[in-house]
């Protein structure tokens, strides 16, 4: 099977570039990296038609090792229209996502924060004890405090992340940001 | 028989369009509908189930096309438990749902959307169930997931905006990657068709096979959530409402273990990369529990322990042998309705107490002794105790383990001692905090009604009698409502889960049986190739 090195170029491409994009931080920019992935990856599937410039079709006077292979455009045909049906849900995301917290990023995670703290802090740790070796523990108690005092702080933020408030309906409803402004609503709007 | 095989994927999808046309009133007819719909489909999977079985695998080439070019659609054993099971699932959550009110809440929206997304996530399930080639196999993955996007933001609310970010952008990565190994397959074979790559997948160089097993593998494990790439599912699942998350949490994963099953059985036979695949069931055994072992959320925790439970049926799938497959199975079987029944209890507590968060919780068993009974049995399940279906599942793959006699599969019986000791440990820690301790002072008793005071402003006020009447303004879509007495439709709803969960100890012969004979036609392969491509 010959292969067409600028559609598997092309692919390549647009792959790597969609890859860096879905490592980004805005949702947007995902979206837009997962469409870009996307089509790499369809021309990446058109790749196994074969040579190009053959029609996909058997009919009189075609001669049969003189055809693409009609399978893969039909594949990506479909993945095509699956891809639009996820854009689609992605941007509504956005979106909504931009109109509950002005903004589309990817917020962090709270116990992924608290476990590369700690980690962190193992290490510096762990230099410390180097450093003063032979020294006993009393030599940086204040350096070990400031650590301790760096791990309650986290807590207490963290605690407030998961319940600001202390209110308990507050808590269990999970007490949204106030919503942005609503514009003017239109007399004809069905909502 | 065989026209029945395409019905458990249009049935529901039919429905799904008689949903979204009736629109948002007539909420008895969507019930009925829906009902009625997932009822057929669960009857249309036990005849395919008992045809199967004594008949070998049931193929439809739709449109009479055959392969390679057409779509072809096969019920063998193992698909057809599978449904069976999900059917059943599928059927108790739905009732659930409804208990919950779920689908009322959407009176103000300009179309209803939980039914019909629920009837589509069904109907792609049963699609990856029968699917008959990799490019439907992509194809039921891809309607499994929108819908399951729909659900799992379902109210859009912030938490669940943010968790749904993670799991669309893992999900739309995995599914990129699973184009590119059907484009790698294709370009390999000139086929998509499972019967056909299992035969020309043989005759591959070793390093082509392995580099399309290698991304066919990945995929799956995504989708099954094992270790390495497991981090999305307990950040996703425990936002969404208690009925998404609990078929979810029993379905979508095992759809993931099925895939990996059928690929390494018809595929790539011969088990290369058994190793890997003990490296990580091992890890996803012990990783996810001790997870779960430090979470103090109630959902939360599940989610861990479900990733730890993917390494039992992985432990089974790397042993590659008859007994360990045949376990697997049974595992799978078992698991779906306990993960599930778990997930429903915990959205009980949730309905009746306003939070799953354990170190709010307690007292359950006083004020509410059904619902810690309900709790109670599928955790002792999940964790393993005789006579139930956990025990059986567990006890088949460890004598698999102990038949197969490497040092590998003696190490990975240590571990599944280990994760399910630990699953016992964390059942009882949840029963402790949550049931039996004394009742913290704090607990809403009395119910709280949320209701709408205006319908233009989407508000909604709560009155909680158990906190000196605090009244809190927050969006509706928000909304945890709490009742004194949880729905008897729930109740009903957990209690058919419970039981169905206990009927695997009741008909172990059978049930055992059956996977063994699916065990043995995986194994066996020509049964399904020469089913599909004719003698």
């Amino acid at each position: 099977m010959t292969v067409s090195l600028s559609l598997l170029v092309c692919a390549v491409v647009l792959t790597a570039v969609g890859g860096v994009l879905i490592h980004t931080r805005s949702l947007t920019r995902v979206l837009i990296g997962v469409i870009v992935c996307g089509n790499g990856v369809n021309l990446f599937v058109l790749t196994t038609t074969g040579r190009a410039g053959v029609p996909p079709l058997l009919y009189p006077g075609v001669a049969h090792t003189r055809v693409t292979d009609p399978l893969p455009q039909a594949i990506v045909l479909t993945a095509v229209v699956i891809t639009l049906a996820t854009t689609a849900f992605v941007l509504a995301m956005v979106y909504r996502s931009s109109q509950l917290t002005g903004s589309d990023f990817v917020p962090d995670d709270v116990e992924d924060r608290r476990v590369v703290l700690r980690a962190e802090i193992a290490e510096e740790r762990a230099e410390l004890r180097e450093l003063h070796r032979g020294e006993g523990p009393r030599a940086w108690r204040d350096e070990r405090r400031e650590q301790r005092r760096r791990l309650r702080a986290d807590r207490a933020f963290q605690a407030r992340a998961r319940d600001a408030t202390g209110d308990l309906w507050d808590d269990i409803l999970g007490a949204d940001p106030p919503p942005p402004p609503i514009p003017a609503r239109q007399e004809n709007d069905p909502r | 028989m065989n026209a029945l095989v395409p019905l458990p994927v249009v049935l529901p999808l039919t429905a799904c369009g008689l949903s979204l046309f009736i629109g948002p009133r007539l909420r008895m007819l969507h019930r009925l509908i829906g009902i009625g719909v997932l009822a057929a489909v669960l009857v249309v999977d036990i005849v395919l189930l008992v045809e199967a079985d004594r008949g070998g695998p049931l193929v439809v080439h739709l449109g009479d096309f055959a392969p390679p070019l057409g779509v072809t659609l096969v019920a063998d054993r193992l698909a057809a438990l599978m449904l069976t099971v999900s059917g059943a699932i599928t059927l108790i959550v739905l009732i659930y749902a409804l208990g919950q009110d779920m689908v009322d809440r959407e009176e103000r929206a300009p179309i209803a959307v939980f039914h019909p997304a629920y009837l589509v996530l069904v109907s792609g399930v049963s699609l990856t169930f029968l699917a008959g080639d990799l490019v439907n196999l992509y194809v039921g993955f891809e309607i499994m997931l929108m819908a399951s996007f729909v659900l799992l933001t379902v109210g859009g609310t912030e938490p669940r905006l943010r968790a749904g970010s993670t799991y669309v952008v893992v999900s739309l990565v995995s599914s990129l990657v699973f184009l590119a190994g059907i484009a790698v397959a294709y370009a390999a074979c000139g086929t998509a068709n499972f019967a056909q790559l299992a035969v020309r997948l043989a005759e591959l160089p070793l390093g082509v096979r392995t580099l399309i097993e290698a991304l066919l593998l990945t995929v799956f494990g995504v989708k099954a959530a094992a270790f390495p790439v497991a981090a999305w599912l307990p950040d996703s699942y425990p936002t969404a409402p208690a009925p998404v998350t609990a078929v979810f949490a029993g379905l979508l994963t095992k759809v993931g273990v099925y895939s990996i099953l059928r690929a390494e059985t018809l595929l790539f036979p011969g088990n290369r990369l058994s190793l890997l695949l003990m490296a990580v069931a091992f890890s996803s055994l012990l990783i996810g529990i001790l997870g779960a072992v430090a979470q103090t959320d109630l959902k939360r925790l599940l989610s861990f322990t479900l990733v730890s439970h993917i390494g039992f049926m992985l432990f089974g799938l790397a042993l590659g042998s008859r007994g360990g497959i045949g376990g697997a199975i049974v595992y799978t079987a078992h698991h779906i309705t306990v993960q599930t029944t778990l997930f429903l209890a915990a959205g009980l507590l949730e309905r009746r107490y306003g939070t799953t968060e354990l170190t709010r919780l307690g007292g359950a068993a006083r004020t509410a002794p059904l619902l810690a009974a309900l709790w109670f049995v599928p955790a002792m399940n999940l964790a393993g105790i005789p006579p139930l279906s956990g025990f059986l599942g567990k006890l088949g793959l460890m004598r698999a383990g102990a038949a197969d006699g490497g040092s590998e599969a003696y190490v990975l019986l240590g571990a599944c001692a280990v994760a399910s000791l630990l699953t016992l440990y964390v059942m009882a820690k949840v029963w402790n905090l949550a049931f039996w301790r004394a009742a913290p002072s704090q607990l809403p008793l009395e119910g709280t009604v949320l209701e709408d005071i205006d319908d233009d402003e989407d508000s909604v006020v709560a009155v909680g009698a158990g906190n000196g009447g605090a009244v809190a303004v927050v969006p509706a879509t928000v909304c945890v409502r709490t009742t004194a007495r949880v729905p008897r439709v729930m109740i009903a709803a957990t209690v058919g889960a419970v039981l169905l969960g206990l009927s695997y100890t009741v008909l172990a012969t059978p049930l055992t049986g059956l996977a063994d004979r699916s065990a043995a036609e995986l194994l066996a392969r020509t049964p399904y190739i020469t089913a599909v491509l004719g003698p």
